[in-house]
């Protein structure tokens, strides 16, 4: 059957294809739809981890046991997995095991542009990467093939323009694949030094296999594409690097790789010879373009395209080819232009009070991955920091240890609920064993927000919206040793305020939970509740307009005014009012 | 969609939270319907917090770059005002901006620290010169008169299709199949009504 599918729907159904029986993930975008795509077939026991290294291990077990398994997560993520990662390697597989990673050239929902091909050569693992639907899927079924057969992980690449474009793929039936026998093996799966020695050996033997697998093998097996056409100009690309140069450079050759490590370099070798001039198209790191040039292929790459950000087919054309282009409707200049829209925090985002107090109270934020990341920005620019998932609570000790009490009692780590669970717990633990003193302050929201309301081990939910045993935030800070362990509401914007102010002048380690739902959840949706402003007692003061809402505007010729469709009814605009201008109306009155 | 009818660039451009994604998997399906090529690029994350966003959908007998590079636009679907003035560089002469008269004033604009420009439809109309065929319409109140404010993007897929001259059961279909049975009434309503605005523009 033909259907128009996301990139990543089209790896789950790979996946399904090839007969998978366990999938584990952390969300993250651009992945975060492959999880969520298995969730929904039968066949597959899908389930979010708290992180992607505890993920991946759970994909290790399952292969081991016997039944195919996969792990998705975006390029950060493969980090957190990394661990794993390098010695499963050592290991090999029971039965096929595909690790799916997802890149953000471009960064338009990352903090880093990080190069996961990288991470193939430094793991001597094989990485197939795929350029549209139908080949995440094709690819995904074909990862498995080689895992099984080669006894080694896979890792396919996509990036975000890969994982969320929709095109046309042609599915087929869920192959059977049966559990494998379980085999108790410590040689291969016991990796002490002295197991680990030999495993390294067979290690470099089958990347040696795999090498000439991708030299003789893949073309036909459908991963690399040789496309003759003028001998003027050769290409060599793979991903969304093939989409771009086979518009932008009709008349070129292009060998595409779709087994993008091991890098066949025979292969390349005999592409380059029928052509006069060769490029490597590669977004980000020039991965294929060194290993080319240390087999003394000559060729042109960075210093021709760039290494930040994304390509287009206009980069390719700028760069090599006609760059005529079609006359534009509008003259250059003959349009105002238009004020940027960066994204903001919701009408009746929880994360709102909690930032404003966080300006007021003046102090040094050390913020962490979410949607709160956005209080960073202005008017509010209550963060400080932001590096990576769980950063905050150890950055905010080490500021203590290096800067003093002093620096200490103004210093707040910011972190979310499933970001807490993800990584900041062991930098809580880390703080009391320590001896620190921070403020810890986790967003309690109930979902992970960001990549769009994923469950998580504080929901009561699991990945299909069943019942599941939500974790106790209070008690667990206080099983890490945290003493003090308040709840405030964060649209109380001032009764948070005094509470930090209080937890910050303590000289140990305490936790406040600011606790309310996402203002997207569908439970969370005040419909019933709206807050409107009465223009008779408005005096256009605009204090109201520090609650940095969407849905309010005016203050200036007129009263201000709320949007009553946009409004969620958390009424923090009107604990800025002095003159009781905003009030609470029952809508289904 | 004359010289074009068999390769067409649409730009779904609006705020995040309008339905943009939703309109590019119909047009999708729409393609696919006619036995072309497609591709529709979304943008996911953290932008969608009520920022910028814009969904490509590119159809043609065979796809390449699933992005529409600037000036190669076709069809220009502004789902809000402020939104059409920001892409309209990426129109190609002789292509078709449709804007809805929508207002969502960014928080630069609410907190008073930069400006909402006025009567954007007219300064496109002016700016276009007969280069482009502007199309300015109230989508949200047609939506609202039809079911749902919701039901804005299949509004504006009505306009584009009553403009591109694709058939228009290829989309009555489509919007059958994206929506679940509930919705489908209300949405082929909003379809019909701004397919008659795009007919009659």
């Amino acid at each position: 059957m033909r259907s128009i599918m996301l990139g990543n729907e089209a790896v789950a159904r790979g996946a399904y294809e090839a007969g998978v029986r366990v999938v584990s993930s952390y969300p993250g975008t651009p992945s975060t739809e492959i999880t969520e795509s298995t969730a929904r077939y039968s066949g597959i026991h899908t389930e979010w981890a708290p992180n992607e290294k505890v993920a991946l291990e759970v994909a290790i077990g399952a292969s081991v046991a016997g039944g195919r398994s996969m792990s998705a997560m975006k390029h950060v993520g493969l980090n957190v997995a990394a661990d794993p990662l390098f010695t499963l390697a050592y290991t090999g597989v029971g039965a096929g095991l595909v690790v799916v990673v997802a890149d953000d050239p471009g960064m338009h929902s990352s903090q880093n542009e990080q190069d996961s091909r990288r991470y193939a050569v430094a793991a001597r693992v094989p990485m197939l990467e795929p350029a549209d639907s139908a080949e995440c899927r094709s690819f995904v079924l074909r990862a498995f093939e080689l895992s099984e057969r080669f006894d080694t992980p896979v890792l396919v690449r996509l990036t975000t323009r890969v994982a969320h474009s929709r095109t046309a793929v042609e599915t087929g039936e869920r192959l059977e694949a049966p559990l494998r026998a379980f085999v108790h093996d410590p040689a291969k799966y016991v990796m002490m030094p002295s197991n680990a020695k030999a495993r390294r050996v067979v290690l470099e033997s089958r990347i040696a296999e795999l090498a000439r697998y991708c030299e003789d093998e893949a073309e036909s097996a459908g991963l690399h594409r040789w496309i003759r056409k003028g001998t003027r100009l050769g290409v060599v690309t793979s991903g969304i690097g093939f989409s771009y140069a086979e518009e932008a450079l009709p008349d070129a050759s292009i060998l595409k790789l779709g087994m993008v490590w091991p890098v066949p370099v025979g292969l390349v070798r005999r592409f380059a010879a029928t052509v006069d001039r060769l490029v490597v198209v590669e977004e980000l790191d020039p991965v294929l373009e060194t290993e080319l040039r240390a087999a003394g292929i000559e060729l042109e790459g960075k210093g021709l395209l760039p290494r930040i950000g994304e390509y287009s087919a206009a980069t390719l054309r700028r760069a090599l080819g006609d760059d005529d282009r079609k006359p534009a409707a509008f003259a250059p200049g003959s349009l105002p232009e238009a004020p940027v829209r960066p994204p903001v925090l919701c009408a009746g985002c929880p994360h709102k009070g909690v930032f404003l107090a966080l300006a007021r109270v003046k102090a040094v934020v050390c913020g962490d991955i979410g949607c709160y990341t956005l209080g960073a920005l202005p008017p509010m620019k209550a963060m400080d920091t932001c590096v990576c998932m769980g950063a905050s609570i150890g950055m905010a000790h080490g500021m203590d240890m290096a800067a003093g009490r002093e620096f200490a009692a103004r210093t707040i780590a910011v972190i979310g609920d499933s970001t807490f669970l993800h990584s900041g717990m062991t930098g809580l633990l880390n703080t009391v064993y320590n001896g620190g003193a921070s403020t810890v302050l986790i967003l309690d929201n109930s979902i992970t927000g960001m990549t769009g309301h994923q469950q998580n081990p504080s929901t009561g939910k699991d990945i299909h919206g069943n019942a599941a045993p939500a974790v106790d935030l209070e008690a667990l800070c206080r099983a890490l040793g945290v003493r003090r362990v308040r709840v405030v509401d964060p649209n109380d914007t001032f009764a948070t305020e005094r509470a930090l102010r209080e937890e910050m002048a303590v000289p140990e380690p305490s936790v406040l939970i600011a606790r309310s739902p996402c203002a997207l959840l569908p439970d969370a949706c005040r419909d019933d509740v709206l807050y409107r402003v009465e223009p008779s007692a408005c005096t256009k003061c605009r204090a109201c307009l520090k609650a940095i809402c969407p849905a309010m505007s005016g203050g200036y010729d007129g009263p201000v005014v709320i949007d009553p469709e946009m409004c969620n009814g958390c009424g923090l605009c009107a604990r800025f009012c002095k003159f009781d201008a905003i009030r609470k109306e029952d809508a289904t009155s | 969609m004359t010289s074009s009818l068999l390769s067409c660039n649409i730009l779904l451009a609006g705020v995040g939270g309008q339905g943009t994604l939703v309109a590019g998997r119909i047009l999708g399906e729409v393609a696919l319907t006619l036995g072309l090529d497609a591709k529709v690029s979304e943008v996911h994350g953290m932008s969608q917090r009520g920022g910028s966003v814009v969904t490509y959908v590119r159809m043609s007998p065979s796809v390449g770059s699933p992005l529409i590079d600037e000036g190669e636009v076709d069809y220009l679907l502004a789902f809000e005002q402020l939104e059409g003035l920001r892409w309209a560089p990426s129109l190609v002469q002789g292509g078709t901006l449709v804007v809805n008269a929508l207002m969502i004033r960014p928080l630069t604009v609410s907190i008073g620290a930069a400006t909402y420009p006025e009567g954007i439809p007219d300064l496109l109309e002016r700016a276009a010169a007969g280069r482009a065929k502007v199309i300015a319409l109230d989508g949200s109140a047609l939506a609202a008169a039809n079911g749902s404010p919701k039901s804005l993007n299949v509004v504006m897929i009505g306009v584009f299709a009553a403009r591109s001259g694709l058939p228009k059961e290829a989309f009555v279909s489509a919007i059958d199949r994206v929506f679940p049975e509930k919705l489908r009434a209300m949405n082929q309503s909003a379809f019909a009504a701004g397919f008659e605005k795009g007919r009659t523009a």
